[in-house]
């Protein structure tokens, strides 16, 4: 190939040479370049139709917010009713409930969730590679596979007063069953567990890569001046997983009141509601179930707007403090 | 490093809680899992007892046969096999031509609509106003509800963007528009063969979310006719009741509830397998490919 290519290189490269000198300023290059590419226009239509459509489309409709949406006048026809939405949503007797299960879930699963990655990580790393480290990996990545209905479909069944299994280990060991699914100081528990137990194996993965990055040279160094195992992963590969881990973190947050929503719907019953109604599921049966559709709109934006300011606090804070951002 | 360290006492006291620390993780994780397998061909009476702990008691395959006896559970099947198979051909019609675009040093606008995609990741219009286009395009309770509204996801964009970048030398490009390629016939002809890893990682991130997915068909689809396998899952494991195209119509209101309880509490285990099967299946051979994704993922965001 690569002679083939040269030659026809070298004959092509006469014709162009003529135009070259023309083209010194920069629009006109600009323009030619745009015109030379027009393909890759084409390449990302599909992408950029989908992202206004679904995305842009959607934001522009976030108006109805302020309105009192009614479907035959159309998003634009309605009628502007300013904060309304918001002013009853903040004094409705659910508001603070809504808040508390949103922001103590996702605190819940941010302290129990994400360090056991990291530990779980640095320990395989220590593993020498072989059947039994690719063994643990395997089988720890695989729930992440799970689809959350399954997922949902095994928390119910293994918790079942009457015919779980984990009930038959609590009554073996001389307790009373526990009506775990029931009982709303359990719910938060169960959401947060059940998620380590499907997500740690697989966000190992970014840590190991991470790991696998870091100078042999350094720890030949440290053993050499009689560092312990112990003492090495704390010096040397902990700084290591620093980036990583507040990249993470900075996009964990940015997420901070959507996360396992979907988990939460599937698991949510009338007992459990007063822990287990959070904002996002809230917005689906105002919403979804009963047609509010500007209050729930509104709902959704009060969460989103959180969010934002989450991010850009967090993304501030990691910033100054550790020299590590996403922008 | 040629020679070998000795290890200290320090340090096979560390190994030996590592090992031990790494089983234990293993046995959890792996134990709801077997026991699943064995539930599903146990007799339900001795699982639900608690005298099935982790091997197949009274072993019966009652279970399946109700489950490939299933109108319901078939229908389901047969919609998630055509909605992944639909859906990850547009995903991939959709990023890969659009990341290779991205990709392109010489694509004059590429930040500017980089920029447009993500932002989508941060801000969104929510779950109303979407739900609210979907309906005004009239995509309700059609198979286009399963597939358009997540026909792309910035994040795979981004991947294949650094894997084309990282992968297609720049010269490669160069020497073959020099031979007058189009860059259609380029993407056609030398980008894509070159990008087997890259394609079998979108296809199978897409094709899980596909498989695994429901909230679109939760809120899109009424029409019983077109529910994914998720659907009836949660039917099944989650509300834990069968509809009645499942079981007899003609029995009493109370025997008829009982029955399908009965039925649920039966094909429950089964269900999950059977589910989840095909990841299984594909799952040992591509797990690589799927760390290799992450992996790709977390070189740069």
């Amino acid at each position: 190939m690569s002679t083939s290519t040269a030659t026809v290189l070298q004959q092509e490269e006469e014709k162009p040479k003529s135009n070259v000198p023309k083209e010194k300023k920069k629009k006109p290059k600009k323009n030619r370049k745009i015109l030379e590419n027009w393909q890759l226009y084409l390449f990302v239509l599909p992408a950029l139709l989908y992202f206004v459509i679904f995305h842009y489309i959607p934001m522009y409709g976030l108006q109805i917010a302020f309105k009192d949406f009614i479907p035959a006048l159309g998003i634009w026809g309605s009628e502007w009713v300013g904060f309304e939405h918001f002013a009853r949503f903040f004094d409705s007797y659910y508001f603070w409930n809504l808040l508390k299960n949103t922001l103590s879930i996702n605190v819940y699963e941010l302290v129990v969730g994400f360090p056991l990655p990291i530990i779980l990580a640095l320990l395989l790393n220590e593993v020498k590679d072989g059947i039994y480290k690719k063994s643990v990996q395997t089988v720890t990545y695989a729930p992440h596979f799970i689809s959350v209905v399954v997922m949902a479909g095994m928390i119910i069944a293994f918790l079942s007063p009457a015919t779980g299994i984990v009930n038959h280990f609590i009554e073996l060991l001389g307790f009373e069953p526990i009506r775990f699914l029931a009982d709303p100081d359990w719910f938060k528990s169960v959401f947060v567990l059940s998620g380590v137990w499907q997500n740690t194996g697989w966000g190992t993965i970014i840590y190991l890569a991470a790991l696998a990055g870091v100078d042999m040279q350094q720890h030949e160094a440290a053993i050499v001046d009689g560092a312990s195992r112990l003492q090495r992963i704390l010096y040397i590969n902990i700084p290591a997983l620093v980036p990583t881990m507040v990249i993470l973190l900075i996009l964990n947050i940015g997420n901070f009141l959507a996360v396992g929503f979907e988990k939460i719907l599937l698991l949510q019953n009338p007992l459990n509601l007063e822990s287990s109604n959070v904002i996002a599921t809230f917005v689906y049966t105002a919403g979804l179930l009963e047609a509010q559709y500007s209050f729930a709109a509104a709902v959704g934006l009060f969460n989103a707007i959180i969010n934002a300011i989450l991010l850009v606090v967090v993304n501030q804070i990691a910033k100054k403090t550790s020299e590590t951002s996403l922008w | 490093m040629g020679a070998v360290i000795k290890e200290t006492k320090a340090d096979k006291i560390f190994n030996i809680f590592n090992i031990s620390f790494l089983f234990i993780a293993l046995v959890v994780v792996l134990y709801p899992l077997i026991y699943i397998v064995s539930a599903s061909v146990s007799d339900p009476s001795q699982v639900n007892s608690g005298e099935m702990w982790l091997l197949p008691k009274g072993f019966t395959l009652e279970g399946y046969k109700l489950i490939f006896e299933n109108d319901q559970i078939w229908r389901g099947y047969l919609n998630t096999i055509f909605y992944t198979v639909l859906g990850t051909l547009i995903n991939l019609a959709v990023t890969l031509p659009a990341a290779y675009a991205l990709a392109r040093k010489d694509f004059v606008g590429r930040g500017f609509l980089t920029g447009l995609f993500v932002l989508t990741m941060f801000f969104s219009g929510g779950l109303i106003p979407t739900y609210l286009l979907v309906k005004d395009l009239g995509l309700i309770d059609t198979v286009w509800a399963m597939v358009l509204p997540n026909a792309a996801a910035v994040w795979n964009i981004i991947i294949c963007r650094i894997f084309f970048q990282v992968t297609i030398p720049t010269e490669l490009e160069e020497s073959a528009r020099m031979d007058g390629c189009s860059n259609f016939k380029m993407f056609m002809k030398i980008v894509l063969p070159l990008s087997a890893p890259i394609i079998a990682v979108m296809a199978l991130f897409y094709g899980v979310g596909h498989w695994n997915g429901y909230f679109n068909a939760l809120i899109y689809l009424s029409d019983k006719n077109l529910y994914p396998l998720q659907l009836v899952l949660r039917e099944i494991l989650v509300m834990q009741e069968m509809s009645s195209s499942a079981t007899n119509i003609s029995e009493s209101m109370a025997t008829a509830l009982h029955s399908k309880e009965q039925l649920a509490a039966i094909i429950k285990y089964g269900v999950m397998i059977v589910s989840t099967l095909p990841i299984i299946i594909v799952y040992p051979f591509l797990q690589r490919y799927f760390v290799k994704g992450v992996m790709i993922g977390s070189l740069k965001g």
